[in-house]
């Protein structure tokens, strides 16, 4: 009987440690007001905002601060008008060749690869095809902002990984990379 | 194919010619002649028919099916799929679809490919037709396609659609050794346990007839001599009572200290993720770099948990999973996650369209700083340069992500000691840097020399 009750015991206890040394649980907070914050927090989950989401997409019509309007609409059109009209508004000094290489390294160069001729690693593992060589097609400074903007095809948009900026910064430096292919 | 062709075109052509001669010959006086060269001639025309629909299906087949695989690869992939409908049709059997369903034959589709834009402006119904149906997304043209990779091309989509074998994951090797070891492994526990098992029962059982024969034989094993318990001469000595007190507060202070410690330290915490993002084949198998998902990393406070959009940049063409599985993690597993994504946001991968009705993904957050502690991910990874796996591990490797450092001031302020501060290319800090290095001595700055250790920097 005494046997019984020790091992029942040792039975608990060793449970009682294990059941506590769970992973998939956040540890004890010491005072957890000083731990979450008034202010509403990002990705925080709150009643006051629709779907109780903190992350919301920014109202149609409006503009960050800093950014400026793109006129060209996301259709055929809009990608033949921005291919012929739309320029780069930095100038030589402003671009940064540096800066272009490593934006575009960890965006565009997993499909594209890093010297732009289709074969980045996503594409050397099969597992997105058909991306073509900057060398094969017809772009322009226009028609890639364009495509980084709205995508095209398969490609997805990448204004929200990229600003305004960045993303000219990116076009010039697909252009440096078709000159050298070509 | 051609050879046989020329043959056939000579021959055919000195029948001919030998059964005018003939004709001529005879014409004069044999009218028997102007029949056989009646008949001559409607066998050669029926002849020429057959020849023509045996070329032409012939023309259909020829093409290197092999090297219209790469050229479909590089060209054509990004839109179309052999058996699925993307951004644009599927292909498979595309040129016998066409002329079955449309009549229309390979020079149509020549056409298409080099100029649809071409093709749609000239009013034909068919290419006006497809243009609209998929949502009037313009093909790009290719006109440097010559008339040999088209018919590779074509001679690729015309192909049988292969019946994949399905491997059973035990099928896979690695699994297997690692299944056998842990099968192998409990095997030896087992057997030392039954081993041990039975030494004790034999103990027993010499000692019980040693005892029985101890008896049988009269023989006095002597009194069970009447000794103090041990415990009770524990209690009687003083000296031990108090060793034993200090050293089990020793133990327990040492084991408080531990757990009043750990308290608020997340370290290892892994949640289950409402979808199995598995880092280790993302990060680790595809190479893609950590900042394409969570690019707010190089710009904001927050390291950005990215919006499904992201994953939509590859999961509109990536559908299904086809990398290394293990016994846990399956393809199955892994294409019903990807099923998953897409009812989060709303994609019909059918119809390849979003249908708007969208429900958020409840992720669970990780790496979590108490509101009294001010991080800025810019500040370590535009500003310092360091690699993500600095603080978050290596997250190439993690099936299931976890939190990897301790996340605790002591942990900040050890890094803050020991890492050299990034000066090269950093002009505009230049001046301070040198007057910084010859104050402390030193040459080469860490974040602490820089004021990295001041309280106000993180908690005000």
């Amino acid at each position: 009987m005494k046997g019984l009750i020790k091992i029942v015991v040792v039975t608990v206890l060793i449970g009682s440690v294990y059941s506590c040394n769970d992973k998939s649980k956040p540890n004890y907070q010491y005072f957890p007001n000083m731990y979450k914050s008034v202010g509403y927090e990002t990705y925080g989950e709150y009643e006051v905002f629709p779907g109780e989401q903190e992350a919301l997409i920014p109202p149609s019509g409006t503009l960050p601060r800093g950014y400026s309007l793109y006129e060209y609409p996301n259709t055929n059109e809009g990608y033949d008008m921005a291919k012929q009209d739309s320029k780069n508004p930095l100038d030589s000094t402003q671009i940064d060749l540096v800066r272009g290489k490593e934006l575009y390294d960890i965006y565009c160069g997993i499909c594209h690869g890093n010297k732009g001729k289709g074969q980045g690693k996503l594409v050397k593992n099969e597992k997105i095809l058909g991306v073509p060589s900057y060398g094969t097609r017809d772009v322009t400074e226009g028609s890639i902002y364009h495509v980084i903007y709205y995508g095209i095809n398969s490609m997805g948009s990448y204004s929200n990984q990229l600003n305004e900026e960045e993303r000219w910064q990116v076009t010039a430096y697909v252009q440096k990379l078709k000159a050298e292919i070509n | 194919m051609l050879l046989l062709q020329v043959i056939f075109i000579t021959e055919y052509f000195s029948f001919m010619k030998k059964s005018y001669q003939n004709f001529e010959d005879n014409s004069t006086n044999n009218m028997k002649q102007v029949k056989y060269r009646k008949f001559s001639l409607r066998f050669l025309l029926t002849g020429l028919l057959f020849f023509l629909a045996i070329s032409a299906s012939l023309h259909a087949q020829d093409g290197d099916p092999d090297k219209g695989k790469a050229l479909f690869n590089t060209n054509c992939a990004a839109c179309h799929s052999l058996d699925k409908k993307m951004t644009g049709p599927a292909l498979r059997k595309v040129e016998q679809r066409l002329a079955d369903d449309q009549g229309l034959d390979r020079e149509w589709l020549y056409a298409w490919i080099r100029n649809s834009a071409g093709l749609i402006k000239s009013g034909d119904a068919y290419a006006n037709q497809v243009f609209n149906e998929y949502g009037g997304a313009a093909m790009t043209a290719f006109p440097q396609l010559s008339d040999e990779d088209l018919a590779n091309i074509l001679a690729y989509t015309a192909k049988e659609k292969e019946i994949k074998v399905i491997s059973t994951p035990s099928g896979d090797d690695g699994i297997e050794t690692d299944g056998g070891s842990g099968v192998s492994n409990n095997l030896i526990l087992a057997a030392l346990g039954i081993l041990f098992a039975l030494l004790a029962m034999g103990l027993y059982m010499v000692n019980k007839t040693l005892r029985r024969f101890a008896e049988a034989n009269n023989l006095d094993l002597g009194p069970e001599t009447n000794r103090k318990p041990l415990w009770k001469s524990f209690v009687e000595n003083q000296f031990l009572i108090l060793v034993t007190a200090i050293f089990f507060l020793l133990i327990s202070g040492y084991y408080a200290y531990g757990f009043l410690m750990q308290v608020g330290v997340d370290q290892g915490y892994q949640p289950i993720q409402p979808i199995h993002f598995s880092h280790k084949i993302h990060a680790g198998d595809n190479e893609i770099d950590c900042k394409y998902c969570h690019s707010s990393a190089r710009v904001s406070k927050a390291s950005g948990i990215p919006s499904l959009n992201i994953c939509m940049n590859c999961h509109k063409s990536i559908y299904e999973y086809n990398g290394a599985t293990t016994a846990e993690y399956d393809k199955a597993f892994y294409d019903g996650e990807i099923k998953k994504l897409y009812a989060a946001v709303g994609w019909d991968d059918e119809s390849q369209k979003y249908t708007g009705e969208s429900s958020p993904v409840k992720w669970i957050r990780i790496h979590n700083l108490p509101d009294f502690a001010y991080f800025n991910h810019s500040q370590p990874v535009s500003v310092a340069g360091l690699q993500c796996q600095t603080c978050h591990g290596p997250v190439e490797e993690m099936e299931i992500m976890y939190q990897y450092s301790p996340l605790t001031m002591g942990w900040c302020i050890n890094c803050h000691r020991e890492t050299n501060i990034k000066v090269k290319d950093n002009g505009y800090y230049e001046k301070i840097h040198a007057e910084l290095s010859k104050k402390y001595g030193v040459d080469k700055l860490t974040a602490a020399q820089m004021g990295g250790l001041e309280c106000g920097k993180c908690h005000y």
